[in-house]
């Protein structure tokens, strides 16, 4: 038995740090320096790779007076909003009706819904850079054949935030509702069924019943549209060119990242602002874990 | 009669939906077959006086010849097919071992390194563009595929997310018992523990796969020569220099996006269980 267990032992003595050297070495170089890496970078100016020299928080000042900074963060956050307060009670909505015990072909339509988050948001911008084109583009043509809307109407000149809204409502509104879908189960059938029996209305039932259901699921889905709202690059780079369109309309903080560090080659600058995103998505974290416990009390 | 409005009222909107959801990739497909003249005459197929009242003999196949003939697309779907894979199968690889030395070993270090994971989990990809371009500068990545490929091989969500399926899918009396037959530590991880979690290294395959397939921003930065492009910088190249070819345009997307939805529609369900295993634990 000694000698059984004594080899066990000396087996499972080195094995764990086999098991994850591989993922600690490559996390380690590729994830945990970088990351350290981009706090030093953050205090320093660079032109491109090599050269740097060190400017102390002089990058962060600079945001702060810097007016295309201030535009790509507004621009982001009405993306932010438009996703949050258009798109997320829409992916609501469908699951909601979903869910109903009674539809049929509930995998169909899951199917269906789901399928457009799969396709790459670079994709999805060549695809919408058809779709919006003045004349020619499949949603003024629509327009105007159902309701005589103005078939030149400038999607990518002067509504640039409504576009960017509408092509990620049309990638991400399934891809939220197979979430709420799944918070949907948390509602509890007794409830529901009391509720109905004490002569609670659609609303009533709705706000009190479903809605402290889903909250702890539905705020973390707030929170990743937030992350994902904060990050968008693809769909404004390719729909409007490098600098976000006309007047800057659709720069986000990622545009605007990627063009200091990679077009003007300042790296420095590049990871102040991806700090101030960092912090932004670590500030809505903190508030979704309040939100969400509050609802536990 | 009330059924059947209650009826249209569900399935309506929901029919109305999946209409609008599926527009914009019918409007791809029908503009990959038709000619860029009859691009402007109508939205979707061309109309003639064929079956259904389409021109079907106006469609063609132009367009994809000409994108694996002039444009050597043939290359780009190559490219995504390597990096995809290679990616997908590295990172699982490694996260796989990781998360389960995580989860039924003690060792030195491993709350520290807990802590590192969980630390890094909740920081934004982006942060890491701009010092990690510098670090694969310095060891001499740049432009090439090792350089797109390992800075994804080692998510910190994919540990987490197996650290989590072995604590929850594999009893510790089974490798015990393993241990007991005299099964060594590698024969026991391949063939006793990730069995346990079979769904799971299925769903982080997928993702991490299609997950690659469609970055752009990562390989666009990383890569240079042109032959090395995958799909999806291809693709933004193409549409700078034929931004008036609309047939080339939609038809690589749709090279493009085809094998994605086509793996969907085969495995949706570790799809979609993959996609949700971040929000069930929350």
């Amino acid at each position: 038995m000694n000698a059984a267990t004594g080899r066990a032992d000396m087996r499972t003595g080195w094995s764990p740090y086999a098991f994850v050297a591989p993922f600690v070495l490559v996390f380690l170089v590729f994830t945990a320096y970088p990351t350290l890496q981009s706090i030093a970078l953050s205090v320093q100016q660079t032109y491109g790779p090599q050269a740097s020299r060190y400017v102390g928080l002089q990058n962060f000042v600079g945001l702060a007076h810097d007016p295309l900074f201030w535009k790509a963060l507004t621009n982001t956050a009405v993306f932010a909003a438009g996703s949050i307060f258009i798109q997320l009670p829409c992916s609501l909505g469908l699951a909601l009706l979903l869910n109903k015990p009674q539809v049929r072909g509930r995998a169909f339509f899951r199917l269906v819904f789901f399928s457009p988050s799969l396709v790459g948001m670079i994709f999805v911008a060549v695809i919408f850079s058809l779709i919006f084109e003045k004349r020619t583009g499949l949603l003024n043509v629509l327009l105007h054949r159902a309701f005589g809307f103005d078939p030149e109407f400038p999607w990518l000149e002067d509504y640039v935030m409504p576009a960017l809204i509408i092509a990620a409502l049309w990638m991400y509104v399934g891809f939220n509702m197979v979430y709420f879908l799944a918070a949907l189960q948390n509602v509890s059938p007794d409830l529901v069924d009391a509720s109905r029996v004490d002569g609670a209305g659609v609303w009533h039932r709705f706000r009190h019943v479903t809605i402290p259901a889903i909250r702890p699921v539905g705020t973390f889905i707030v929170l990743l549209s937030l992350v994902g709202s904060f990050q968008l690059f693809e769909l404004p780079y390719l729909l409007l060119g490098e600098g976000g369109g006309p007047n800057n309309r659709g720069l986000t903080l990622v545009m605007y990242l990627y063009q200091t560090g990679f077009e003007t080659g300042d790296l420095g600058y590049a990871s102040a602002i991806g700090w101030v995103i960092a912090m932004l998505l670590g500030a809505a974290a903190i508030m979704q874990r309040a939100v969400a416990r509050g609802g536990e009390r | 009669m009330s059924r059947v409005r209650r009826g249209l009222l569900i399935y309506l909107p929901l029919l109305l939906c999946s209409a609008v959801i599926l527009l914009p990739l019918v409007y791809m497909l029908c503009a990959s077959i038709k000619t860029n003249e009859e691009f402007f005459t109508s939205p979707f197929l061309p109309r003639g006086s064929g079956f259904l009242g389409i021109a079907w003999d106006h469609l063609t196949s132009v367009h994809y010849r000409r994108l694996f003939y002039d444009y050597a697309f043939g290359n780009n779907i190559i490219n995504s097919c390597f990096l995809a894979s290679a990616t997908s199968i590295l990172a699982t690889l490694l996260t796989a071992m990781g998360g389960y030395a995580l989860a039924r070993f003690t060792f030195r270090g491993r709350s520290l390194l807990m802590g590192l994971v969980l630390g890094t989990l909740v920081l934004p990809n982006v942060l890491l563009l701009a010092p990690s371009y510098q670090l694969l500068y310095r060891l001499g990545l740049l432009d090439h595929y090792g350089g797109v490929i390992l800075p994804l091989a080692a998510p910190a969500f994919g540990v987490y997310l197996f650290r989590q399926a072995f604590i929850a899918g594999l009893p510790r009396e089974l490798l015990e018992a393993g241990r007991i037959d005299g099964c060594g530590e590698m024969r026991l991880f391949f063939s006793v523990a990730l069995p346990m979690v079979r769904p799971m290294v299925g769903a982080f395959l997928l993702i991490t796969y299609v997950g690659t397939w469609n970055n752009f921003i990562w390989p666009q930065i990383v890569l240079q020569t042109p032959e090395k492009m995958p799909l999806s910088v291809a693709i933004a190249q193409l549409r700078g220099v034929y931004f008036q070819d609309y047939g080339m345009m939609m038809a690589g997307t749709a090279v493009s996006v085809a094998p994605v939805l086509v793996l969907f529609l085969l495995l949706q369900r570790e799809f979609i269980a993959g996609l949700t295993a971040g929000a069930v634990k929350s």
